[in-house]
């Protein structure tokens, strides 16, 4: 029963590019307001965020190592938003997704969601022959034990998602040494660029991410500008 | 007027509980129906929880920041005016059938597997128990379709559970749950452990048994309208409001006491300005609430002659100058200290668990003030330098904290810290001892004061004028004992006031 809902569905992408962080969050609550009222379908953002550190609602902050005037002086923003989660960082070359979805009738699950977003960071990694692993104890995607994705949602009311997962493509990943990720000390970051060996885009990985998200929720359909031109470079 | 529950819903199967972050509206405010009237937080997710009638938040029961079991009252909403009064119950009731299908809010999914006490202390009526139990039994079915076994195991219990479970080498399965849909709580696991299955058996009905009393939580008229869809949960009994604190395992609590703060707030008054608290601010103020809770301070004090000190600046300024150098007061403060620092190592080290860490560098935090705020940068391996590079290192970390430009690296790793109220003519200060450290030195202001000295040939007693300064020690008295503490003053007194030529 669950599926038909959502066989029926088309799942829109979008590709706004390299977004501030602040304009991200209002394009989100501009879709998910439009979202609530059926104006738009099932909306993926996939996009790149300058350098940032945002904090979540469950942050510490002592997981964030410089102060605001010295993050201010290396160029990188700092941020309280509304997401579930700890502090993370955002950077160029890091493919963030921002899945502004209805999960009515029949997703009305927090963990299964989380679940499911997990369920498709691990489909696109295994398109890159990476063999990534959940850790029972934290949420995010991990090679080893090394964590290449990491995972912040909201849901508003009326169970509309916003916020999503962030995965290191080709990030420059001594920006995490400024944050103690997700609260998580002692634990590396890895990209897929380094699991590889060699540079992968966020670009490269989108498709990958589109195709993993429609088979994890079962869309019928996707709207996808960026399907035919997905080769070129951003 | 009638007043309607808002209990912290269901937010997934596997939610047993979830933290409220943020009040969107404060007691008084008018609320449409399906409007976000506070967000909850469980582990990586943020919700915005509706409400569940329209009308005036009456009373916010459960403040920001608290963590409660699912179903338990969040809140009342007193619904306005007299067409409301007959309206609840219907108006309870397309909620519940809209959010089946099209885009009306959230309240139904709250309300269908919400246990709330007033409906436990009915007993269940068939028909209503029916509806209750099919609904919740759907959405596991559906769940147990995709959950891997680990999964399952994971939707049982909440990560704390599971972590006291893990390091119990407890297997949750074998625990009887008395929580939501069966789930295990933290009394049960805590219960298995501590008087083995057999008492987590028995702790089962216990809670059932105290159930009776709840008759007088049916407070107001208004659950009759909640009643229909947040009907007769069947087996969890709903715990009191703030499960958290006293089920909670030891260990768990400990770890908050350690690291969680909250402030307690006051009334606002005429005339008074409120403001939020910038985020230097707010890490300063968790820090030193966590720091006093941690370390029990003791504070010594001690004075210094700085004749000593005083002369050996004025003769070598000159040729210090020739080389760029600003000696400061200071310097020869941490230089001392980096010098004798070494020879008291529960000094330079912190109680970490059941372990001393005696630190193998000495690594001097130096307080720098911003106005406003303060930040400590960082002198790694100050027992390395002589007085002059140890007073270059001081004028460029203060420098650069100034102009924001300090690497992490620089504001970390801190043994000991120094801190300096005199600079603002302060006699003397008692500092906070910075967390994971075990002491800090504030020096006071350096003035000139008359006291009587004597001459070392004569013995004879004289009046004289020097210039003096009380130096205090703050220090964990877990690790540091009062003589340790008057040692390492005095042997830094002695350092100061027979300052080496060759520093």
């Amino acid at each position: 029963m669950a599926g038909a809902v959502w066989a029926d569905r088309t799942l829109a992408v979008r590709y706004p590019g390299r977004v501030e962080y602040a304009d991200a969050l209002a394009m989100q609550a501009e879709l998910v307001e439009r979202r609530r009222r059926g104006d738009v379908p099932d909306t993926l953002l996939l996009l790149e965020h300058p350098h940032v550190i945002t904090l979540g609602s469950s942050a510490h902050r002592d997981h964030v190592l410089l102060s605001e005037p010295e993050l201010a002086a290396r160029g990188i923003g700092l941020f309280e938003t509304g997401r579930g989660g700890d502090v993370t960082y955002h950077g160029p070359g890091q493919l963030v997704a921002y899945p502004i979805l209805d999960l009515k009738p029949d997703r009305k699950d927090l963990h299964l969601y989380l679940r499911s977003l997990e369920d498709v960071l691990l489909g696109t990694l295994s398109a890159f022959a990476i063999t990534g692993r959940r850790d029972d104890s934290a949420t995010g995607v991990w090679v080893d034990d090394a964590k290449v994705a990491a995972i912040g949602i909201r849901v508003s009311s009326g169970w509309i998602t916003s916020h999503g997962f962030a995965l290191n493509t080709d990030t420059d990943l001594s920006f995490f040494d400024t944050i103690v990720p997700c609260g998580l000390s002692g634990r590396p970051v890895t990209s897929v660029s380094r699991l590889l060996g060699r540079t992968v885009t966020p670009r490269e990985t989108a498709p990958a991410v589109v195709q993993a998200l429609r088979e994890v929720f079962g869309y019928g359909s996707v709207d996808d500008p960026g399907a035919a031109n997905s080769k070129q470079s951003r | 007027m009638s007043r309607i529950e808002v209990p912290m819903p269901q937010m997934g199967e596997s939610i047993a509980e979830g933290t409220v972050s943020k009040w969107l509206k404060a007691p008084g405010d008018a609320v449409e129906r399906d409007e976000a009237i506070l967000e909850i937080s469980t582990d990586k997710v943020d919700a915005e929880i509706p409400s569940p009638s329209a009308g005036v938040l009456a009373e916010i029961v459960v403040p920001e920041g608290e963590t409660v079991e699912v179903g338990t009252i969040v809140a009342y909403i007193e619904e306005g005016g007299s067409p409301s009064l007959a309206a609840p119950p219907p108006a309870e009731a397309e909620s519940e059938s809209s959010s089946d299908g099209a885009s009306a809010g959230e309240p139904a999914v709250a309300s269908p597997s919400m246990p709330t006490s007033p409906p436990r202390a009915e007993p269940a009526e068939p028909p209503v128990a029916a509806t209750a139990t099919a609904r919740p039994a759907d959405e596991s079915d559906e769940v147990a379709c995709t959950a891997t076994s680990e999964e399952r195991l994971r939707t049982r219990s909440t990560p704390v559970v599971r972590r006291i479970a893990q390091e119990a080498g407890v297997d949750i399965s074998a625990v009887a749950g008395t929580g939501h849909q069966g789930r295990v709580t933290k009394q049960d696991i805590l219960g298995f452990i501590e008087g083995g299955a057999a008492a987590a058996q028995a702790a089962a009905p216990e809670p059932a048994g105290a159930a009776p009393t709840p008759a007088p939580a049916t407070r107001t008229p208004a659950p009759a309208a909640v009643v229909p869809t947040a009907p007769a949960p069947s087996p969890p009994p709903t715990p009191p409001r703030r499960p958290t604190a006293p089920s909670a395992a030891p260990g768990d609590l400990w770890k908050r006491f350690h690291t969680e703060v909250e402030h307690p707030t006051y009334p606002v008054r005429d005339g008074d300005r409120v403001e939020t608290m910038d985020k230097m601010r707010r890490l300063t103020a968790e820090h030193m609430v966590l720091a006093k809770r941690i370390s029990p301070h003791v504070h010594s004090i001690i004075e210094i002659d700085f004749s000593a000190v005083d002369r050996i600046r004025r003769e070598k300024k000159a040729r210090w100058a020739e080389r760029g150098a600003r000696v400061s007061y200071t310097a020869f403060v941490a230089w001392a200290c980096s010098r004798i620092l070494r020879d008291f190592p529960m000094v330079n080290g912190t109680l970490s668990g059941n372990n001393i860490v005696y630190r193998g560098a000495v690594n001097l935090g130096m307080a720098v003030d911003l106005n406003p705020g303060l930040i400590v940068p960082v002198i790694h391996d100050a027992d390395d330098l002589s007085l002059v590079g140890t007073a270059r290192r001081i004028v460029d970390l203060a420098t650069r904290a100034k102009s924001r430009q300090l690497s992490p690296s620089e504001i970390q790793g801190a043994t000991f810290t120094i801190t300096n109220p005199g600079v603002l003519g302060t006699m003397v200060g008692m500092p906070v001892i910075p967390k994971g450290t075990s002491a800090i030195l504030g020096t006071g202001s350096i003035d000139k004061r008359v006291v009587v000295v004597s001459d070392p040939a004569t013995g004879q007693d004289t009046v004289a004028v020097r210039k003096r300064s009380y130096f205090s020690l703050g220090y964990d008295h877990r690790l540091v004992d009062g003589a340790d503490s008057a040692r390492f003053l005095s042997q830094l007194k002695e350092l100061l006031e027979e300052f080496p030529e060759d520093a």
